[in-house]
């Protein structure tokens, strides 16, 4: 026990969970300085999953990149692809037709309903419960067939085309998503019933790790986690793009159900009410799918314009931003990746003082955060 | 507030005309980068444009001009409305202060601005690598930048699979019995 | 086990040091029919936990090595055995390797006066409670070696954390088995399943309302000392990798686990015994069952009934629950158990002063507690058969069940469920 070090009068054992622990999501690595099972300080230390997407971006055609967006975070593959086919289409000036936004919105809903099962499974079975966890994996089963039913992938969609869709959805499929949201709507309750409202469950998150309207809004924080801290902001509802505009939801913010707003249980109900407004999404667009194409008209060999453009949507961990920067080519001059863990990851030194380490284990997973998205 | 209000208002604020370009969600502005924390400062607490979030910072490299473009990419939840704020540095030294004290969330994206582009960040409490290890030479995502043959002895470069191993280019043993040859 | 011995020296007349001698050899045997009994208890959980874990998560479970995976057990047990036993060189290393024997001596020691039948029992001690609640405590003294011994830090998180739990938790359990010593006027286990009867009524647990708090209060207990969900912090995987035994592997590893799950099966034991009448077969005094072998069968097969019953109760808890905090355990424990298996003991005490044994009054609460916990069980199962509706759900209960019999994973059923796709081309008519 060489490191335990003395600062101030104060003994400190410096601990290192990480890259290898069970519930750093993805590898990532923490540096905990901690005095007993209370946290001083809980350090961040990321990169190992860094891919350097950002400069192979550079050596890559523009259609060729859109399957390595997949790999940003390949938990909500759909929306990384729509952010980077927004950035482009828009600095093309393409207008996409109508029935492939729908398509877009339709897997981009079901891939947030998938990811959210992670998440939320993540956080039962970081605070001790593998059971939903693996309820949620069951009925996540359902999403992946739909996916590899409709592309052929069932995690790494390349479901997306740069103007469009890959491939349209048929009768049979559009009945089998119908049918999954039927089935799934009547499952959140129970998941509900089954951990959701478990006294321990509640009272491990309830309280714990509140992150306030303003400091979230200063880190910039993004998504559920933003919406947990009581800030109502959604770009699907306040900036619309693709075909949210045609299309009615709720977004839920944390009220502070049992703790205080923006505690690790907000974030936890948040999630659980937008699988549901997902639900309705879903349905919502299947009934009103447009017929016709399902791709524009994009050249082969695809030059863009010098230009300059940030395209972001709403991810299932927030606003996933890219910035595109073209010099007239057929690659990217230069892109960025705006992820939303990148931000969260980036406030739990602040947040984890005082923390048990217990707790600290509540806050990653409430938080969402995971080692591809901030490493890119 | 509409870009062209907000470009006028910011300019009131520091006294000059500024360079602005761009429309709509990506108006943009560019200030000289000795005015970078006083612009960021105008920005987030000026009358009417309270922009309190800050979506990305980040850099683009041209070498053939010389510079280092870093944009900020603003947005405000109050207001509702968005704006790029940019500045060009001198490639040879790029020098900037940090924005920490406006935007916590700055704090994490200088550093990568600092190991990915090399621009010094000034004022930045906690100034480390970020996604590379401590050691890692050079800055990746500038454009002349050249991938080193081998760290630490790992060679970062593997041979294509399907190609015919050239003499001694085999795999890197890397075991205790078969320590890898010196870099 | 001493007529036998008396009965052995006298008929081959030996002399007092060959008398010893004989003594000593029999002692050695029943310890190790007892180590080898909880050693094989332990191996079948190990499998019942798997099992029923995968009924719970819509797995099948182990089903590959022998009928059911019946002999899973073996093969891992195997597997143990011929793994390296790596120690870490910077281990303190006599404590590491010692660590694994006072958890396993703790467990199995215990098992010595665990009355499976009327006359099935190692050794009926007069202290028998004290004798279990002293040598429990054991595994502690092994949990804190291994943890400090590993020189890791999460081990040695691990191994305070359950130092500070089992301490804590011994005082309410002890508590609530005072309780029934209380009622029962002596500690030997024998004697206090045979203070019982056979009806639920007669049990200790529905005799008095203390009774029934005191077992909630020794099982919750019992489960917290057995570092098991709820109460799994020292090994709690998503916070400590795997708490005290990160650093074991192998055989040793293997020692802490069989400990862990000889322990399940000996607080069920414990509880069998104290609160639920432990042999007692309802209608057939204890007079009667000494004379019969088939009543000493039955009597045995009611307790492991009961038992496994107990098991099962354990293992599907730590596959519903999340885990507690540190500070939320330790406040469970010291704000409401401890007071209340102190509530319980008194209670208890006031109740044998007060009460005349065998009045109408104490036979009326009996069957008045009988009815209520009924009431409580079918309000359970009420709720539970609710919840199955409202989602469609079946009762799985079959576990036997194999592979197939669950058509979940079945691509026959996921083409019914989902139809059989032909991916179209871009343009063609949908």
């Amino acid at each position: 026990m060489s490191e335990i070090v003395e600062t101030a009068g104060r003994e400190e054992l410096i601990l290192n969970m990480g890259p290898h622990h069970p519930s750093t999501h993805g590898v990532l690595r923490f540096v905990l300085h901690t005095d007993g099972e209370i946290m001083r300080l809980a350090r961040p230390d990321i990169g190992y999953l860094h891919r350097g997407l950002e400069k192979l971006a550079e050596g890559q055609s523009y259609p060729g990149y859109l399957p390595f967006c997949d790999r940003v975070n390949y938990l909500e593959g759909i929306f990384c692809e729509q952010a980077y086919a927004m950035a482009v289409e828009r600095l093309l000036k393409i207008e996409v037709p109508p029935r492939a936004e729908a398509l877009r919105t339709i897997t981009a809903e079901l891939n947030r309903i998938a990811n959210h099962h992670i998440c939320l499974g993540c956080i039962s079975m970081d605070i001790g419960a593998y059971t939903p966890f693996v309820y949620l994996l069951r009925e996540r089963e359902r999403i992946n067939d739909l996916m590899e039913a409709l592309c052929g992938n069932r995690l790494t969609y390349h479901y997306l085309r740069l103007g469009g869709v890959a491939h349209d959805a048929d009768d049979a499929w559009l009945k089998n998503a119908l049918a999954f949201v039927d089935k799934f709507e009547r499952v959140i309750p129970e998941f509900e019933s089954l951990i959701g409202k478990n006294e321990i469950l509640v009272r491990r998150l309830a309280g714990v790790a509140s992150i306030c309207g303003a400091d979230a809004v200063a880190y910039g924080l993004v998504g559920p986690n933003l919406r947990a801290s009581g800030v109502d902001w959604d770009l699907r509802r306040d900036a619309p793009y693709s075909f949210y505009p045609r299309l009615s939801f709720e977004v839920p913010v944390g009220k502070g159900e049992r703790g205080t707003v923006g505690d690790c249980y907000d974030r936890f109900l948040v999630r659980v009410e937008e699988m549901r407004q997902s639900c309705r999404l879903v349905r919502q667009a299947i009934e009103k799918l447009p017929a016709g194409d399902i791709r524009a008209k994009v050249p082969r060999v695809l030059k863009i314009p010098a230009g300059e453009t940030y395209a972001c949507v709403e991810g299932a961990r927030g606003e996933l931003g890219v910035y595109l920067v073209s010099d007239g080519s057929d690659k990217p001059y230069r892109l960025k990746w705006r992820t939303g863990s990148f931000a969260a990851m980036s406030i739990i030194e602040t947040v984890s003082r005082g923390l048990m380490i217990a707790d600290l284990v509540a806050l990653i997973a409430s938080l969402d955060v995971i080692a591809p998205e901030t490493d890119r | 507030m509409n870009p062209t209000e907000i470009q006028e208002r910011l300019g009131q604020r520091l006294g000059a005309s500024l360079e602005c370009g761009g429309a709509g969600a990506d108006a943009f502005v560019i200030v000289p980068a000795e005015r970078w924390l006083e612009a960021a400062r105008a920005l987030r607490e000026g009358e009417g444009l309270d922009f309190d979030y800050l979506r990305s910072l980040t850099a683009v490299d041209r070498p053939a001009e010389g510079k280092i473009d870093v944009a900020a990419h603003l947005f405000s939840y109050k207001r509702r409305h968005a704006l790029t704020l940019k500045t060009r540095l001198d490639r040879a030294a790029p020098r900037i202060a940090s924005l920490g004290a406006v935007w916590p969330a700055a704090h994490w994206h200088e550093r990568e601005l600092w190991e990915m582009f090399g621009v010094a960040i000034e004022n930045h409490p906690d100034l480390r690598h970020l996604l590379l290890p401590e050691d890692w030479p050079g800055h990746p995502l500038r454009k002349d930048y050249a991938m080193p043959e081998r760290y630490q002895g790992i060679p970062t470069r593997r041979p294509a699979p399907l190609a015919e191993p050239a003499a001694g280019t085999g795999p890197t043993n890397t075991g205790p019995k078969n320590p890898p040859e010196a870099p | 086990m001493r007529a036998l011995a008396e009965y052995l020296a006298a008929s081959w007349q030996l002399s007092p040091l060959g008398r010893e001698l004989l003594s000593a050899g029999l002692i050695l045997l029943t310890a190790i029919v007892v180590f080898a009994v909880a050693l094989l208890i332990a191996a079948l959980l190990t499998w019942l936990e798997r099992r029923v874990a995968g009924r719970v998560q819509s797995r099948v479970g182990p089903n590959r090595v022998g009928p059911l995976g019946l002999l899973q057990w073996l093969a891992d047990g195997l597997k143990m055995i011929l793994k390296e036993d790596v120690v870490p060189a910077a281990a303190d290393r006599p404590l590491f390797l010692l660590a694994p024997y006072p958890v396993m001596i703790g467990v199995f020691a215990a098992f010595a006066t665990v009355p499976f039948s009327q006359l099935l029992i190692a050794a009926d001690l007069d202290v028998g409670v004290l004798y279990l609640i002293a040598v429990t405590s054991l595994v502690v003294v092994g949990i804190l070696m291994a943890g400090w011994g590993s020189n890791n830090k999460w081990s040695l998180l691990g191994g305070i954390r359950s130092a500070a739990q089992i301490v804590a938790y011994e005082v309410p359990a002890a508590l609530a088995l005072l309780s029934v010593v209380v009622m029962a006027g002596t500690l030997s286990l024998q004697s206090i399943v045979a203070a019982q009867g056979g009806w639920p009524w007669e049990w200790y647990l529905l005799r008095t309302p203390f009774g029934f708090v005191a077992f909630f209060i020794y099982f919750t207990a019992a489960v917290a000392e057995g570092n098991r969900t709820p109460f799994d912090l020292p090994e709690a995987e998503s916070e400590l990798v795997a708490g005290y035994n990160t650093e074991y592997s192998g055989i040793r590893f293997g020692g802490f686990f069989l400990g862990e799950f000889a322990n399940i099966y000996l607080m069920s034991a414990i509880a069998s015994a104290l609160f639920f009448g432990g042999w007692q077969i309802p209608g057939v005094t204890p007079a009667e069952q000494v004379g019969s072998v088939w009543w000493q069968a039955l009597g045995f097969l009611v307790f492991v009934a009961k038992a496994g019953v107990g098991c099962l109760v354990v293992i599907l808890l730590r596959w519903t629950f999340p885990r507690l905090r540190v500070d939320q355990l330790t406040a469970l424990c010291y704000r409401y158990l401890a007071p209340g298996a102190f509530l319980c003991l008194v209670g208890n005490a006031l109740w044998i002063v007060l009460v005349p044994a065998g009045s109408l009054f104490e036979r009326m609460v009996g069957y008045g507690m009988t009815a209520v916990a009924a009431a409580l069980g079918l309000w359970f199962v009420l709720r539970m058969r609710r919840h199955m509706v409202s989602t469609g759900d079946r009762l799985d209960l079959d576990l036997f069940a194999r592979g197939h019999t669950r058509a979940a994973f079945d691509p026959a059923w996921q083409a019914r469920a989902y139809g059989r796709f032909r991916r179209r081309r871009p343009g063609e008519a949908s």
